[in-house]
């Protein structure tokens, strides 16, 4: 069914925000300082504010074709693991600053290409919805950007840390560009074009693109890493505990 | 980290506190990001106003730190940043001096002309 396969993209593309927004908000307060702190968490509240929009669409798609009642807050909250269709890389540990950042800068690379796909897309909600996540992302893609430069290019220990970095996230980005059947963007499409992007900001941060091509794949069709089923207990359990519980 | 938190009054920045890239080996160890100051302009047409100060490893990082600090509520649509050991402030000692002569001289103020009935908004 057409419908389906459309439900099931935004869904994809909503959780991957937001358990990437979930992650990041654990460095509110632990930022390395004070104006990074905010950064971060800015970017976390970019994200979750993408995902409600997803939400809120993926719902309405749901409730026409199945006449069933969801929501944003149904979706986000009352899904199991296995329902849930993040990119693995999202779900991952921060780790230290440099793991974070990479992970972002990964991360916001890929998006904004895949942004820029969907502004075209003849579904008006999906064209929306992209144009105005875009401005965001593209701010994401600078910042993070700037900061493996800056560690990639810093002291020893900086760059050291960003190639540790490397090693551990570099096997989660070959899922970016292997398309779900249900997924509405020609994502194996995008790959040449962040490959270069990473690969000169790489240059720039004194740092090699990995030989490896070994890559993790699952989370597209809810096939997750260990660290989800830690991550939605506790993003889920007011809502679990008091169901409707609002603010 | 040693970090240590005081308050500066405005225009009041003591310079071995500024930060600054001729200043990055203090005495006791801390490595600290220079401070910068922030002015924003609210508007278009408006002047750029002091917001306030942060730490940034360059100018650039500091434009993007007051980008994520100060304007997320919407307070601006143009950002200057100045390295706080740039700005030279009057000392406030020298308050009596440099104020107080003014405060008898109000023929200072334009309020002693005749204005024409046709001239508004004066």
């Amino acid at each position: 069914m057409k419908n389906e396969n459309l439900i099931n993209g935004v869904l994809h593309i909503a959780d991957t925000a937001l358990i990437l927004g979930q992650r990041n908000a654990a460095w509110c307060a632990h930022g390395p300082i004070l104006e990074q702190d905010i950064a971060i968490t800015n970017i976390t509240l970019d994200l979750i504010g993408q995902a409600r929009n997803f939400y809120q669409y993926a719902a309405l798609l749901i409730n026409e074709t199945e006449n069933k009642n969801e929501t944003e807050d149904s979706l986000a909250f009352l899904r199991n693991e296995r329902d849930f269709k993040n990119l693995l890389i999202c779900e991952l540990p921060n780790g230290d600053w440099a793991q974070t950042i990479l992970r972002q800068f990964f991360f916001s690379s890929f998006q904004q290409l895949m942004y820029q796909e969907m502004i075209k897309s003849s579904d008006s909600q999906i064209s929306a919805i992209a144009a105005k996540s875009i401005k965001e992302t593209n701010y994401h893609v600078k910042w993070s950007s700037e900061w493996v430069i800056r560690l990639g290019d810093g002291s020893d220990e900086s760059n050291q840390r960003m190639k540790n970095a490397i090693e551990y996230l570099w096997q989660y980005t070959g899922e970016f560009f292997i398309a779900a059947e249900y997924e509405f963007v020609d994502v194996a499409a995008l790959k040449n074009e962040w490959l270069e992007k990473v690969k000169s900001i790489f240059d720039e941060a004194t740092l090699s693109m990995p030989e490896n091509t070994f890559m993790q794949t699952g989370g597209k069709t809810g096939v997750h890493t260990e660290h989800l089923g830690f991550i939605l207990p506790e993003m889920q359990s007011l809502q679990r505990n008091f169901p409707g519980a609002e603010w | 980290m040693n970090i240590q938190i005081k308050k500066f009054y405005y225009g009041d920045i003591p310079e071995e506190n500024t930060g600054g890239t001729g200043n990055t080996e203090k005495s006791s160890g801390e490595l600290s990001w220079p401070l910068w100051e922030v002015f924003i302009r609210s508007k278009q047409g408006l002047d750029h106003k002091h917001a306030g100060s942060l730490r940034a490893a360059d100018a650039e990082m500091a434009v993007e730190n007051a980008r994520d600090v100060y304007t997320r509520r919407q307070e601006g649509v143009s950002i200057w940043v100045v390295e706080s050991k740039h700005v030279h402030a009057s000392n406030p000692d020298d308050a009596e001096m440099f104020y107080e002569p003014a405060s008898d001289k109000i023929y200072r103020h334009p309020t002693f002309y005749d204005l024409p009935d046709e001239l508004k908004h004066m």
